[in-house]
């Protein structure tokens, strides 16, 4: 893998079906998706639409039933479970539209979960903790728990979790969808600065227009098919 | 290391979220507690009756019996046997008197102090060297009886158990009257359970003749030489016709059927407890599993294997059946250690004083149980935990 393919996505012919009972229903159709390193690609569609599928396997949390995905260059649906999980850990960060994060554990440890995964010292994984905190503005919440915080700041402790490992490719579904307008737009604000600045590859589902005006490319899924053009 | 490392962040999460779940958790480990204390409860009377039987013989102790017999109740030896055998140069003396009683003894009938109801009690007819040849023996109150009178002493564990047995009463047995002169302790062996009296008396009273049962001494040391040694001298001497065994031998064998019965009575009601309490801790970590999807779900998501989560749902399940175990274990020894009851020796058909014994053994196993059951029970909640597609996961949660 080179460096240069680091935050690409390449999905070739991408089928996903599931079964329900004796019913096979199609959710992704032979489906080609191209995104290049350090864009910031919003993915809009009606609930079913297979958006959160589409992200699923992106992020290798599912497999496509055919066709091939490659991130980074690397075709991820050919590698075993275990490999997967440890190929997540190095290269996605997931911001979940509930936050997700482990209601026992203080907002650092929740960020430092992730760095459990790495070679990284207790000193260093302190150091990437704090990185991560100054990154999102919530320093001063290091020792908070999720419950002592709002839905914004629980969403930037997201976030940084997120980010902590410096992968190349965050995927978020729905960052903003549990939010008000004013923390939504500065979770918003938080993701364009980290795909400017930083150069992260971001892919965002959402429903929100006015979210998805963030990023630099709009697509939208319909029935299992892509388009630039919302459906009429 | 990493793995570990891994395990152990998983594991905090996963103890952490006990309270949230502190009903099913409690109920979980609340069961495993009642299986542990039950078990070691009812193993540790097996354990008291087993070590009373056994602290009753030394290594250097020996009973001879006739040839045949099983126990005391079916020996015979005469007057002439019992001398051949006092003559051995091989039993030693104590303060100037060979370590050797000839004994016999009957079951008598006493009404027992809690119930009213009568049961059977030994009553032990025994020579001068006696005490020597039991060397936990301890007069704590009164006197020894005086050969040739109605007195006896009685093992301080019959005197628990059965009335009319305090020092200076006197009970009638048929035509005869008793008068309790002392109580003995034996280093807790099972002379305690019995009532010792004059054997010349004993027969007479009894009509025995001349006749005794067995005869119990000492030899110079426990070593398996001597005994054989002594062993072989009476068995080959043409005038008798005996069997020769160690006292802590026989009383092994003694305690045998009652241990074992207790054993597996108590090994079967800890089985069929822990049947319950396993499912009691499925059905607590099944659902600790799906209160925590939405979580091993994220962990799964951010790169966590499903190694560490497997553990972690073994590990949350072991610690409430360690906590349970504890519990249980902890309640069995204030409960039950030392509490001191009878019960019927099937070898002698008379009643053995004992006090139940919560051993570290017993404590051990109750816990080795506790833990058993918590990995049992924890096994397949942690395999479906692994088996969870993480993406269904995270949309259902």
């Amino acid at each position: 893998m080179s460096e240069n393919n680091s935050g690409t996505v390449s999905l070739r012919a991408v089928c996903k079906n599931f079964r329900r009972g004796s019913e096979e229903i199609q959710v992704l159709h032979t489906l080609d998706f191209e995104v290049q390193a350090g864009e910031f690609v919003a993915l809009m569609g009606p609930s079913g639409s297979g958006k959160s599928t589409l992200l699923n396997l992106i992020g290798g949390l599912d497999r496509p039933s055919s066709g091939t995905v490659e991130v980074s260059g690397e075709p991820i649906d050919r590698l075993s479970d275990s490999r997967l999980a440890g190929w997540r850990a190095r290269h996605i960060g997931f911001v979940f539209q509930f936050y997700n994060l482990m209601p026992t554990l203080s907002a650092d440890r929740n960020i430092d979960l992730p760095l459990l995964l790495t070679p990284l010292s207790k000193a260093q994984r302190r150091e990437h903790v704090s990185t991560a905190l100054s990154v999102v503005g919530m320093e001063h919440r290091a020792k908070h728990y999720p419950r002592q915080l709002s839905g914004g700041e629980q969403q930037r402790i997201g976030i940084a979790r997120a980010i902590v490992t410096d992968p190349s490719l965050l995927l978020c579904d729905e960052p903003t969808g549990d939010l008000d307008r004013k923390s939504g737009d500065d979770i918003l604000e938080l993701l364009s600065a980290l795909n400017r600045e930083q150069g992260k590859t971001i892919i965002m589902v959402t429903h929100d227009p006015h979210a998805a005006a963030k990023a630099s490319r709009v697509i939208y899924l319909n029935k299992g098919q892509l388009s630039t053009e919302p459906e009429e | 290391m990493k793995l570990l490392s891994q395990v152990f962040a998983i594991s905090v999460v996963s103890l952490r979220t006990i309270p949230q779940r502190m009903g099913s958790s409690a109920a979980a480990a609340f069961g495993i507690s009642g299986v542990v204390a039950v078990m070691v409860g009812v193993l540790s009377i097996g354990e008291g009756f087993r070590q009373t039987m056994t602290t009753s013989g030394s290594d250097d102790s020996v009973l001879v019996m006739r040839s045949g017999a099983d126990s005391e109740m079916t020996s015979g030896l005469s007057l002439d046997e019992t001398r051949v055998i006092a003559d051995s140069p091989m039993i030693i003396s104590l303060a100037e008197q060979k370590a050797v009683s000839a004994e016999l003894f009957v079951i008598v009938n006493l009404p027992k102090r809690g119930t009213g109801t009568d049961a059977n009690v030994p009553l032990r007819g025994v020579q001068d060297g006696s005490v020597s040849v039991r060397p936990g023996f301890e007069l704590v109150s009164g006197r020894l009886f005086e050969p040739g009178r109605n007195e006896v002493i009685v093992g301080a564990g019959a005197a628990r158990e059965f009335s009319s047995l305090n020092l200076g009463d006197s009970f009638s047995i048929g035509q005869n009257d008793w008068e309790v002169v002392g109580i003995f302790t034996s280093g807790g062996g099972v002379a305690e359970s019995e009532i010792w009296t004059d054997a010349s008396i004993l027969q007479s009273a009894y009509r025995r003749g001349s006749g005794f049962q067995s005869v119990r001494l000492r030899l110079s040391d426990g070593e398996e030489a001597t005994f054989q040694a002594f062993k072989d001298s009476l068995t080959s001497d043409p005038r008798l016709n005996v069997k020769v065994i160690r006292q802590s031998e026989y009383y092994s064998e003694q305690s045998a059927l009652v241990t074992n019965l207790i054993t597996v009575l108590g090994g079967l009601i800890a089985f069929l407890m822990g049947l319950g309490a396993t499912f009691g801790a499925l059905n607590t970590m099944y659902s600790s599993v799906s209160n925590r999807t939405l979580e091993i779900a994220t962990l799964r998501a951010l790169g966590f294997g499903a190694a560490p989560v497997v553990v972690s749902v073994l590990v949350e399940s072991l610690v409430l059946s360690l906590v349970g175990g504890a519990i249980g274990g902890g309640f069995a020894y204030f409960a039950f250690d030392g509490f001191q009851t009878a019960t019927m020796n099937w070898q002698s058909f008379s009643q053995v004083t004992f006090a139940f014994n919560v051993t570290l053994g017993l404590l051990v196993q109750g816990v080795v149980y506790a833990t058993l059951i918590g990995l049992v029970g924890g096994c397949f909640p942690a395999w479906r935990a692994a088996r969870l597609p993480i993406s269904v996961a995270l949309r259902a949660a």
